[in-house]
């Protein structure tokens, strides 16, 4: 089944009556947690979620936080976990709760890279070869020229994530490149194989990258443009196969807040679905527009 | 204490006809009685109607429908891998059309109605054998991206004591704190990107009161496959990883973990 987009545009009014799919919970395959909220060291225009040095609207998580949604997760058999924010390595027992995690299963920590030294990247690299579950980092990077990068994450910061990213790998590790497809052509064929050579340009012999689509929503709404109106889903909008494809039938997320259907509506108060991550175990309603770029998508947060 | 009987497992054949004889000779002269083939039978090696004649003709041996094997038995575009890289991407789909154009229609039929899981009870313990998981047939098993705690969700769910897996085509085994077990037998078709041209499969031995799995090497002729993978104009990338050990494509698809291991 193809999606027609003219389809959906002209019978928007009528779309607009009807009620949003619904999706269960399949299994927690996997827990995500916000532990430094939204608090970041860059203010990035594409973030979808409006994060950085102001933005404390959900602040960090404490170590114990951290200890029972992990606990609470690993005893419903969850098979990974991704550490966001914000910027993670802001927090000051980022080590401490990355150790606790990986006794449980494995780990990705999502970071613009620009806090980690050289220290940290040693220890981050002994971690890697000592924990017994897999170990990951994926850092940011949106362009593969300083103008391009920097025109959406800030001046100076291209500089900044490419020297983090030959640090990691000077350590011994070999981060994912996470690139979220703003500019034109960015995530087509092309596209991929011009960030491809030039990540190996700089020395990173095999590369790892993944590409993401950008929501129109936090910061760039204002950048972008925001969702137009018939950019929603409505009951038997969803392909054959595809909730189980959708993250958010496998995955949930923690913040100090409480707990979300997913690492993309944690600025939407009427998401919250309470505040212990056992609050999250069930069905949820797919009516938010950042619904829609999933579906368009395929956002999923396995390779 | 009493010995049953000995069975092997494997998957993976990738077109490897090779290989395939190779390890049924093996299991065969270890003493196996039955043999469960747990799926892909194509991909990245030559003459793809090569291994039907060996598969379909044997009475000891089951076989199983793997993910490779739907898409090509119910002719669809692509081995739907998906990768992002643009590299992994061509390779797949080098490998991907070749084996599809060098399958006959009758191969191709019997792929499509190939069961998709083996349940067995052994020794009073309820085995599974899936391609990829219980639960997806392309879900990856890998050893360090699988907790013990979701392992065990698994086979609970399942209602199974002892799973047999392949499909990430590198072997390993655990024994979980409940005692339940997981097999990754690995794969046949092509090394386990550890630097030997050997490939694995399992050899089961069925007690009446338990059961025991070892996982075995095989050499083969890979020298002439190589040989014949040149021939057929298959990529250098390929035979390279066929004489070295060493996966050289598809690793986008590899936890950090297993990926640091290999050379590429
Ligand atoms: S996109 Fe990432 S690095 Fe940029 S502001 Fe948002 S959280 Fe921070
Ligand atoms: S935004 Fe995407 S992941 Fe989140 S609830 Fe909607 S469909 Fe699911």
């Amino acid at each position: 089944m193809e999606l027609n987009f003219e389809y959906l545009k002209e019978h928007a009014t009528e779309r607009a009556h009807k009620p949003p799919p619904t999706l269960e919970l399949d299994h927690l395959d996997t827990l995500w947690l916000q532990v430094t909220g939204t608090l970041c060291n860059l203010a990035c225009l594409h973030c979808f979620i409006s994060c950085g040095p102001k933005n404390d609207s959900h602040d960090y998580m404490s170590v114990e936080a951290v200890r029972r949604a992990v606990e609470t997760a690993a005893a419903q058999g969850t098979k990974d976990y991704y550490f966001t924010g914000g910027e993670p390595f802001l927090h000051d027992d980022i080590q401490e709760m990355i150790e606790l995690t990986l006794e449980h299963g494995p780990l990705t920590v999502l970071t613009n890279g620009i806090l980690i030294d050289e220290e940290m990247a040693d220890w981050l690299a002994q971690t890697f070869r000592n924990s017994r579950y897999s170990f990951d980092l994926r850092v940011s990077l949106d362009g593969t020229t300083k103008s391009e990068n920097d025109a959406l994450r800030g001046r100076g910061t291209f500089e900044k994530i490419i020297a983090s990213i030959e640090r990691l790998y000077a350590a011994g590790l070999n981060p994912v490149i996470t690139v979220t497809t703003c500019h034109a052509g960015s995530g087509g064929e092309e596209g991929r194989r011009k960030f491809y050579e030039f990540v190996r340009s700089r020395g990173v012999e095999q590369p790892r990258l993944k590409f993401l689509a950008p929501f129109k929503i936090g910061r760039e709404e204002r950048r972008g443009g925001g969702y137009e109106e018939w950019e929603r889903l409505v009951e038997g909008d969803l392909l054959p196969d595809e909730a189980e494809q959708l993250q958010c039938s496998s995955c949930r997320m923690v913040t100090s807040k409480g707990v979300y259907p997913c690492p993309i509506l944690i600025e939407y108060d009427d998401a919250l679905m309470g505040q212990e991550l056992e609050d999250g175990l069930q069905a949820i309603e797919l009516r938010h527009q950042a619904c829609y770029t999933c579906h368009v998508e395929g956002v999923t947060c396995s390779t | 204490m009493q010995h049953l009987t000995k069975i092997a497992v494997f998957g993976g054949v990738y077109n490897n006809y090779l290989s395939l004889e190779a390890t049924l000779d093996d299991a065969r002269q270890r003493g196996a009685q039955e043999i469960y083939c747990l799926g892909d039978m194509g991909g990245f090696g030559p003459h793809p109607d090569r291994v039907f004649p060996i598969l379909r003709g044997a009475d000891d041996l089951l076989v199983m429908q793997g993910n490779y094997d739907h898409s090509i038995g119910n002719r669809l575009d692509d081995c739907a891998c998906g990768y992002s890289d643009p590299r992994d991407n061509h390779f797949a789909e080098i490998s991907y059309e070749y084996t599809f154009e060098n399958t006959a229609d009758d191969n191709k039929d019997w792929l499509r109605d190939l069961p998709t899981e083996f349940r067995r009870d052994w020794a009073g313990r309820r085995v599974l054998m899936a391609h990829g998981s219980p639960r997806r047939t392309n879900e990856f098993l890998w050893e360090s991206s699988s907790p013990d705690a979701f392992l065990e969700h698994l086979l609970v769910e399942a209602e199974a004591d002892l799973l047999f897996v392949t499909h990430t085509g590198i072997p390993w085994q655990r024994t979980l704190p409940s005692g339940k077990q997981v097999v990754n037998v690995g794969a046949i078709g092509r090394p386990a990107n550890n630097g030997k041209t050997t490939v694995d499969y399992a050899i089961v031995d069925v007690f009446d009161d338990r059961v025991d799995v070892e996982l075995h090497e095989v050499a083969y002729d890979h020298e002439r496959l190589a040989r014949e993978m040149q021939d057929e104009g298959l990529p250098d990338e390929f035979v390279e990883t066929v004489l070295t050990g060493w996966w050289t494509t598809c690793v986008e698809i590899l936890p950090a973990k297993e990926r640091a291991r290999g050379r590429y």
